[in-house]
């Protein structure tokens, strides 16, 4: 990981300033920084730190905590499977397990070339299209794992490169 | 911008005609409303209204027919809807494909397209939706609104009756308020079923300059989407709830938590909040009446912890969602330690309706114990899939059966699963028992925040205690021992039983962890974990056991016990398996030798089965 360019601590510090007004802006404050750099890394906990006087352990406790916030940036297109119970019921566990295949990475991870994740949703509430992925915001309804070679040629088309 | 209360009521008054008449008719108009539920929407709502509006424009029509979206119609597996005033009928599963015939037949010929509309048991056509099993036994309190209103249109929202329980509200005083909701005897929507009235006294009582009010809209609960429906079609019910608990208790702030999964509802609920600042209906000195009401939104980062009503509070003060201790319960010391209120969607949006109809209105509906209805989000194998209201004391028969319309494919109901990973499970010795808190928690679920997913034959209990399991460890805070080890090690063990490692020795364990994890733990989080092992224990120890001592999987599930084989003596060579074998683990030549399945390759995926026209691969 680099260092953080001046933009992007500007821009920081502008984030900082913006909820200056809260009383406990700190949540706030991260899931600004996550929406808009994709992530939390340390050197931006550091800036934050700095700017409102938490200490970068507090900030660091926070960030781990919530499954909103990540340390590393998530991949171009996140395949956001629904693990809901009534997903679940219908099968979701074998079509995460097979885009795991064969993408090669597990839940949670991004590909070498940064092109896809892997996250488990909790629930969409898209319940009657179980089971149910959302990829780039759109929703693939009734997903079974034989359908899932097609999906992912189907983003590397629309896609282009990383 | 209103100032005073008359301007208001004199404006709902005409935004109630203007509604009304888009319904019967008698502004001359034919309206085709879109359901924008989410799953419509993923379904292609947008899809079917463009073209619609492409054929308003093409026959020149603007001022005869209107295509509009409003809130969920409920239920989601037979959408996209179309629903036509004023003849009030409405098309199921329509395609934009079908978009052309309804236009011509339907809107420019008066005539029923058939074929889209449901059809009874007897093959009759019920084209009205009130009139259809899926709505008949329905009573929409929380849900009021929804599925009629353009929902952040705020003329709309009072034309159906919002904010006006508000206005009641502050012809009463405070104490009056608080006393209407103790008398109607409404329990906390989100799972506890507390009393909400009771909430409100301790919050009423205590002395303090600053009081808030939160609504808990952290919906975790996997398989319930009830709080998201409500805030995203109706978010000035809930806004309004929100309102009449400030008055009640006295606070003059109000924060939402919404979990950041739900984007739309965040939005309808911020742009409704503007609107009703820009007009007057909230902010300083309200309507002249010296009531001043503040509400903010603050948005979940992802932790199912923060639904219990302390985690929540550090979460919106900027900390980790952990849990702490009660007391002192919010009531007392609540957010940045001041009294406060905490309610669920669900709760805040049947309040207004209670002080809008009266106390008698709503307890005419549900159970002495359980006043009013609840929301369900109908779920897993039942054919009627979505959202459902009913008044509590509705049996389960009722629920899976004629609302939900009986399981999917004329399979055999075993179970539904209702308060997801703290429930427990409910089987067919249940099903003509009314569904209430307390009725709930005795046949040993619980009412939850709503969740009920139905299981057939094909589900395996032990794969399903499991997977609530591994939830439920994934999302313990990791504060308190007795939660953060326990729930691992029962995951452990029912991880060794699906693989076929487990001893009978095991349940014995199971238990002994389960009880500790409920007595010890800090939070209703770790107290009801064990609750669907112990049910699934209770009724299907036989699932358990085979498992354990066949090394047998009953309903073909649970991977390590399953495999896949193919009959030489059936299989016809026709190569269709390996075809759709996902992982090439399907070996043969094409009318030559008989298919082979690699079984160290084989990743149990199933899609051989389904595919083989010769019924010649069997699972074991």
């Amino acid at each position: 990981m680099g260092h953080l360019n001046s933009v992007a601590k500007e821009r920081i510090e502008a984030i900082c300033d913006s909820h200056a007004n809260e009383k406990t802006p700190l949540i706030m404050i991260l899931s600004d920084i996550q929406s808009e750099f994709g992530y939390v890394p340390l050197e931006a906990q550091e800036v934050v730190s700095a700017k409102t006087g938490i200490s970068v352990a507090e900030i660091y406790g926070v960030v781990t905590f919530y499954s909103f916030f990540t340390l590393e940036p998530k991949g171009k297109h996140v395949i956001g499977c629904c693990l809901g119970t009534a997903c679940f019921v219908l099968g979701a566990q074998k079509v995460i397990d097979q885009f795991s295949q064969l993408l090669g990475i597990k839940p949670g991870q991004t590909t070498e070339d940064g092109m896809f994740s892997i996250d488990e949703l909790r629930c969409i509430g898209a319940c009657a299209a179980a089971p149910a992925v959302m990829i780039d915001g759109k929703i693939y309804a009734r997903v079974k794992p034989t359908d899932v070679a097609g999906i992912i040629a189907e983003i590397k088309a629309e896609g282009g490169a990383a | 911008m209103y100032t005073s209360v008359e301007q208001l009521k004199a404006d709902i008054e005409v935004f109630k005609k203007e509604l009304a008449s888009k319904f019967d008719g008698t502004d001359g108009k034919k309206y085709l409303q879109l359901c924008g539920g989410t799953g419509c929407l993923a379904a292609n709502t947008m899809g079917i209204k463009e073209k619609f509006e492409e054929l308003i424009s093409k026959n020149n029509m603007e001022d005869k027919v209107e295509c509009r979206v409003s809130g969920c119609f409920g239920l989601c597996s037979e959408g996209p809807f179309v629903r036509v005033f004023p003849e009030d009928v409405l098309y199921r599963l329509v395609k934009v494909e079908d978009c052309e015939e309804i236009f011509e037949k339907d809107v420019m010929g008066g005539e029923l397209v058939d074929r889209l509309v449901y059809h009874d048991p007897d093959g009759k056509a019920v084209p009205c939706m009130k009139e259809q099993p899926f709505y008949k036994k329905q009573k929409r309190i929380a849900l009021h609104g929804c599925n009629e209103i353009i929902s952040t249109d705020y003329r709309e929202a009072l034309a159906v009756g919002g904010y006006q329980g508000f206005l009641n509200a502050l012809e009463m005083k405070r104490e009056d308020v608080v006393q209407a909701v103790l008398d109607s005897r409404l329990r906390g929507c989100g799972g506890g079923g507390f009393p909400t009235g009771l909430k409100w006294k301790f919050a009423f009582g205590s002395e303090s300059d600053q009081k808030y009010v939160v609504c808990n809209g952290d919906e975790g609960d996997p398989g319930a989407f009830m709080d998201r429906s409500v805030l995203e079609d109706n978010p000035m019910a809930v806004i309004e709830g929100m309102m009449i608990a400030g008055y009640a208790i006295g606070a003059d702030q109000g924060y939402f938590y919404i979990r950041a999964e739900y984007p739309r509802a965040v939005e309808h609920v911020n742009s409704m909040i503007a609107t009703m600042e820009e007009k007057g209906l909230l902010g300083d000195n309200i309507l002249g009446t010296g009531f001043s009401f503040h509400a903010h939104v603050r948005l979940g980062a992802g932790a199912f912890v923060c639904g219990e009503e302390t985690a929540l509070l550090n979460s919106i003060m900027g900390k980790r969602g952990m849990p702490r201790p009660r007391p002192p319960f919010p009531a007392v010391s609540g957010l940045w330690q001041e009294p406060t209120v905490l309610n669920n969607v669900e709760t805040l949006a049947t309040v207004p309706y209670i002080l809008r109809e009266g106390v008698e209105a709503f307890t005419q509906y549900g159970t002495e114990k359980s006043p009013g209805t609840k929301v369900f989000c109908l779920g897993g194998k039942v054919n009627n899939i979505g959202l459902v209201e009913i008044p509590m004391g509705t049996t389960l028969r009722e629920l899976i059966f004629e609302i939900g319309g009986g399981i999917k494919d004329g399979k055999k109901f075993k179970a539904i699963q209702t308060c997801g990973p703290s429930g427990g499970c409910l089987t067919a010795e249940a099903l003509y028992e009314g569904i209430d808190f307390d009725n709930m928690v005795r046949l040993g679920s619980m009412m939850g925040s709503g969740g009920a997913i139905v299981m057939d034959e094909d589900n395996c209990m032990v794969d399903v205690a499991k997977f609530y399991m591994g939830f439920i460890c994934d999302e313990s805070c990791g504060k308190c021992s007795p939660c953060r080890i326990g729930t691992k090690r029962i995951l452990e063990i029912l991880n060794r039983i699906t693989s076929g490692q487990g001893t009978m020795h095991d349940f014995e364990e199971l238990e002994e962890i389960a009880s500790a994890c409920k007595t010890n733990s800090l939070c209703a989080l770790g107290q009801t974990a064990a609750n669907p092992i112990l049910s699934t224990i209770r009724h299907f120890k036989d699932e358990y056991v085979a498992h354990i001592e066949e090394k047998r999987c009953p309903a073909g599930v649970c991977a390590d016990l399953v495999q896949y084989k193919i009959d030489p003596d059936k299989c016809k060579k026709c190569s269709k398996c390996s075809r759709v074998c996902p992982v090439e683990a399907i070996h043969g030549k094409p009318g030559k030798t008989p298919f082979e399945i690699d079984q160290s390759a084989c990743i149990k995926c199933g899609s051989c089965l389904s595919s083989c026209p010769f019924d010649a691969i069997s699972k074991e």
